[in-house]
């Protein structure tokens, strides 16, 4: 009797002692049960790549303002002081009308251009499950360039004009790497002969590789398919970026053989080289304003 | 003698399916942080954490998504699962522990207690004591405690450059309705 009395008070301080395992492994199990997958998140710290524009987008009533800018080449000799007399700046706005749609312009001192464009997220890379592997923007965007160049006249606005399409594809494989792949097609209204196409597509490329917690370093390629521009030598934009996100800026390095920061001219006429030395240094930094609270996911 | 044995299996049987049986559990649990400086006011709120309440002991158990905190601001919301809490690697946090003091959850009234137990946040568990407030309805119990946490406690890495925006103690507060189910 006694040996059964003593089994017993055993046997329930046992349980008392596990209970709170219990309690908390229920608790946590029914947690784990709900977990409803949720988008994922910081696929790039930054609305650009170097030059590429990302599919993250400012939040619904944030302002983003981007200044761009890039020195001379480093080839320009030591008189020019390796580039860093000579700069392009663009100055850029862009806002998100939902968390969604973001519309932005700017304005660059490359052949004085103003640009524009509208992008929108189409599909959003889910967490956990593999119901949406990539995220997906649809971006379309315009440049109009003002400059008057004294060896031609001045054109009808109609022909300054050209329009960009692109389709980005983007996948955060993990907490480190994220790729972004973008079909593009450029229509340019006026081509300088007839044998350059006014339809060129390209496939732009980037990717980021964080090296802590608050910087990466990005790459950035856009290749232009062969043979539709002709008449002028071009190449094809490579970039190295490197991000440092201190709350909320993002400052990035930059080197590129592109000067220009517009994607009508620098996916398709980028006249410098890597191995000329046709190289610009430059940085984007942004600064995110709230212009109002997001709460609507309060409920 | 094999009987009586039996007879003491079953009531320990009985008293464990008892107790399962009037867990008090709720899945919108509101817990918010907050944290004021000179600099910037910083706060997040999230209503769905898991609490539960067991009134054969008085344990508690609170288990809560990182990511379920809404900020005000995206960007911070961001920044908070990315960089601060790393909320891919740490996905919950947890808490258990026990309430004593005088409390009766058969009696209506409102008990002052003293809550005891362990966070794990960030993948570190720390020690808590906290007081709370119960108050026990005729169809619900309420439970609501602040109490303050140090980033640094939980190896929450902050770099210098913020260090002024975010505050030393971060305040939290808890409020828990767990519905008597009938």
């Amino acid at each position: 009797m006694r040996k059964t009395f003593f089994s017993l008070i055993l046997f329930i301080s046992g349980l008392s002692t596990h209970a709170q395992d219990t309690l908390l492994r229920s608790v946590s199990d029914s947690l784990s049960a709900s977990k409803n997958t949720g988008y994922v998140t910081g696929t790039f710290k930054a609305l650009y790549i170097v030059n590429m524009k990302t599919i993250e987008a400012p939040a619904e009533g944030v302002l983003n303002v981007e200044i761009q800018h890039r020195f001379g080449s480093l080839n320009s000799g030591s008189y020019e002081f390796f580039g860093l007399d000579n700069a392009t700046l663009r100055l850029g706005l862009d806002y998100g009308i939902t968390d969604r749609l973001t519309v932005g312009i700017g304005r660059s001192s490359y052949q004085k251009t103003f640009d524009g464009y509208v992008k929108y997220k189409l599909f959003r890379q889910t967490a956990e499950s593999m119901r949406m592997p990539v995220s997906v923007s649809l971006l379309t965007s315009f440049s109009y360039y003002t400059q008057h160049f004294t060896d031609q006249e001045y054109l009808n606005s109609t022909f300054r004009l050209s329009y960009t399409t692109q389709v980005l594809i983007a996948r955060k494989f993990n907490n480190l790497f994220s790729l972004e792949l973008t079909p593009t097609l450029i229509h340019y209204n006026l081509v300088p002969t007839v044998e350059d196409q006014n339809n060129v597509f390209a496939l732009c490329s980037g990717a980021r590789m964080k090296i802590s917690k608050r910087m990466s370093i990005n790459v950035e390629y856009d290749y232009l398919f062969a043979s539709q521009v002709v008449s002028t030598q071009v190449n094809h934009s490579l970039s190295f970026g490197w991000d440092i996100e201190t709350g909320g800026h993002v400052f990035q390095l930059v080197f590129s053989n592109s000067q220009s920061m517009v994607e009508s001219q620098y996916i398709a006429q980028t006249p410098g080289s890597w191995s000329n030395g046709d190289i610009y240094f430059g940085f984007n930094i942004s600064r995110v304003f709230n212009l109002k609270p997001h709460n609507k996911r309060k409920d | 003698m094999f009987l009586k044995c039996l007879l003491s299996f079953l009531v320990a049987m009985c008293f464990s399916l008892n107790g399962r049986c009037q867990y008090f559990i709720t899945k919108s649990g509101f817990i918010g942080f907050y944290s004021k400086t000179d600099f910037e006011d910083i706060q997040a709120e999230n209503n769905q954490a898991y609490a539960m309440l067991d009134p054969g002991n008085n344990r508690i158990a609170f288990a809560v998504l990182m990511k379920g905190f809404i900020f005000p601001k995206e960007l911070m919301q961001e920044h908070f699962n990315e960089n601060y809490i790393e909320s891919d690697k740490y996905p919950k946090a947890t808490f258990t522990g026990h309430c004593s003091g005088e409390m009766d959850l058969t009696r209506e009234g409102i008990y002052q207690v003293v809550v005891k137990g362990e966070i794990n946040l960030h993948g570190i568990t720390q020690p808590v004591e906290t007081t709370a407030q119960i108050e026990v309805r005729n169809d619900r119990i309420l439970g609501t405690s602040a109490f303050k946490l140090k980033p640094e406690d939980f190896q929450i890495q902050i770099p210098g450059v913020v260090r002024d925006k975010i505050a030393r103690e971060i305040n939290v507060r808890v409020q828990i309705t767990w519905m008597r189910s009938k």
